[in-house]
């Protein structure tokens, strides 16, 4: 699995400044720093431009550099040594972590790329004549426009999609309780007043689709596995918010991962559908209460923290039943958190402020209302609901709660400062980042499913593919790439095989 | 507090004095509390960019995914 974050950005003193640009900048900025000698580009090969939305990059990659209206920006795509993407989507940078199979292992390159942003962010803004430039880890400038913090899971082919959309809607609607990350302004363009529980819910607008920036729906159909198609598919999760606390992204992808594994094993027999998702996703993001209750198909009604604990109780069973005492640590720290914080959330949500951002945030803005007896449509309001997601240490409101031990850290900083560079050990990404590290001359380009290497000698590159996401791993390599001192003999080993 | 209700309660006025303790003791925690909201509250004054309005008004972004 991985997680991809679009940042929101904002160039200080010209709010009309050209997002494209300033994103271009901070992207360059860290890959010149910090890419070494020559800069591979990412290699659209595997993409399926017309199915995806990123096809607009590869036509920038592709078209003579005289007809691109902005050249001067060069190449705003690189891949870093801990395997992940940093590049220009849309009107934001974005980072992409690479493929990781656990959940913490998600917090821990997720919170990594924060510190990659924020060293880009840094680095643009020492450039001759910048304006500063800051980054927030946020969905939306409450003026209608929203920018995603996506979530992939490898999946088998053979898991009929119905099953997925039938399962997978009413748990969407509903974890937002858990890992929403809080917004203050309620519609696309936030003209109500008022605080609502997720960042993303009033941007969706239908229950399913292959459109990720308009017409979003709850669960998107890219199809587009960057692995064997005969074998897989990659759900493609746009509902999420950008989290900042550890513990709400640790949940986020723990409880849906056991979720889709359910659905895998058909385990869920039930019926948990809900009536209306998208209207009941918008009204459980509007009661920061938790108090609205939603209608199920057959009829039963419940809260959403309650159709949590659905999931929640089926998830246990599903360990239970499929692992017993073979199971994980990590996956019974999971499900233990959820049932906690389900539990506390039901009694009163402010029980969960030292854990999860919407609840964080909002004990934030009740302290200030308290204080300065603030209605939600004060400036200052929305102002701490933007800084909260500022990335600088020095002035982001998430940054100082944490800071202050207000909000649970589940890593050490230096676990999340070596992410930066070294990628995990498990997955294809640790072939793809060890390659940049030690062959970065001779790589000219790399993408999920590939490494290509131009080598001296050889008249045309030399493609190596990484089709299986758990293959490359340091098990499977890692002798291998510390025994090859240069790109030539690694390949000439690999197609000797 | 713990200790003290684990002590016998021998005389009404025994109880009267234990309640008092506890009465203060959970005023002042209310102290520490709202000291506490306080400090949090400074930090977070301190760093809070200046002219809120303009500041929100001028974040403005193009769409994404």
């Amino acid at each position: 699995m991985g997680t991809e974050v679009e940042y929101g950005i904002s160039v200080q003193g010209l709010p009309l400044a050209n997002p494209m640009v300033a994103s271009s900048q901070v992207v360059n900025a860290y890959a010149s720093s910090t890419v070494k000698a020559r800069r591979a580009r990412w290699d659209f090969e595997e993409e399926s431009p017309l199915r995806d939305a990123r096809g607009f990059d590869m036509a920038r990659q592709v078209a003579d550099p005289s007809q691109l209206t902005d050249e001067d920006l060069g190449l705003a795509n690189v891949i870093l040594t801990n395997g992940a993407r940093l590049y220009v989507d849309h009107a934001h940078p974005e980072y992409s972590t690479p493929e990781v199979t656990s959940p913490l292992d998600i917090v821990r390159w997720d919170k990594a790329g924060e510190q990659v942003m924020l060293d880009a962010q840094r680095l643009a803004s020492q450039a001759p004549s910048a304006q500063p430039i800051v980054l927030y880890k946020n969905n939306t400038d409450n003026k209608g426009a929203s920018y995603g913090a996506h979530e992939n899971y490898l999946m088998r082919r053979s898991t009929p999609f119905a099953d997925i959309v039938r399962h997978l809607t009413p748990f969407f609607v509903s974890r937002q309780v858990v890992c929403g990350a809080g917004r203050v302004g309620i519609g696309q363009d936030g003209r109500e007043h008022g605080f609502q529980v997720s960042q993303r819910a009033d941007y969706f607008e239908v229950e399913v689709g292959l459109e990720t920036t308009l017409k979003r729906p709850i669960i998107n159909t890219r199809d587009e596995p960057h692995a064997d198609p005969e074998k897989y598919r990659r759900l493609h999760v746009i509902i999420g918010d950008a989290n900042l606390a550890e513990v709400s992204t640790y949940l986020k992808v723990g409880t849906t991962a056991l979720v889709l594994a359910m659905i895998e094993d058909r385990f869920i027999t039930t019926d948990l559908a809900v009536s209306g998702s998208v209207a009941s996703l918008r009204a459980v993001s509007h009661d920061p209460t938790l108090t609205h209750v939603l209608t199920m198909h057959d009829g039963r009604t419940m809260t959403a923290v309650q159709l949590q604990m659905e999931f929640l109780d089926l998830a246990k069973k599903y360990v239970d039943d499929r692992l017993g005492d073979d199971a994980d640590a990590q996956t019974l720290d999971v499900l233990g958190r959820w049932e906690s914080v389900l539990t506390r959330l039901e009694q009163d949500p402010m029980l969960c402020a030292g854990e999860l951002d919407w609840v964080a945030k909002l004990k934030l803005l009740n302290q200030y209302r308290d204080r300065d007896g603030l209605e939600w449509d004060d400036a200052k309001l929305h102002l701490i609901d933007l800084q909260y997601a500022d990335i600088r240490p020095e002035k982001g409101l998430y940054a100082k709660l944490a800071a202050a031990g207000r909000i649970e850290r589940l890593l050490e900083d230096p676990a999340v400062e070596s992410a930066m560079h070294d990628p995990p050990e498990d997955t294809r990404a640790y072939f793809r980042g060890r390659c940049l590290e030690k062959y970065a001359d001779t790589v000219a380009a790399a993408s999920w499913d590939s490494v290509i290497f131009d080598l001296p000698g050889r008249e045309s590159l030399q493609r190596v593919p990484t089709i299986d996401p758990l293959r490359g791993s340091k098990a499977h390599v890692g002798a291998l790439l510390d025994e090859c001192d240069t790109a030539l003999e690694l390949v000439s080993r690999l197609t000797a095989r | 507090m713990a200790q003290e209700q684990k002590q016998p309660r021998k005389s009404s006025q025994d109880e009267a004095t234990t309640e008092e303790v506890v009465e203060s003791d959970v005023a002042e925690r209310k102290e520490v509390i709202d000291d506490d909201v306080d400090a949090i509250l400074d930090e977070i004054d301190d760093v809070l960019e200046t002219n809120a309005e303009d500041f929100v008004k001028s974040f403005i972004q193009k769409g994404g995914q």
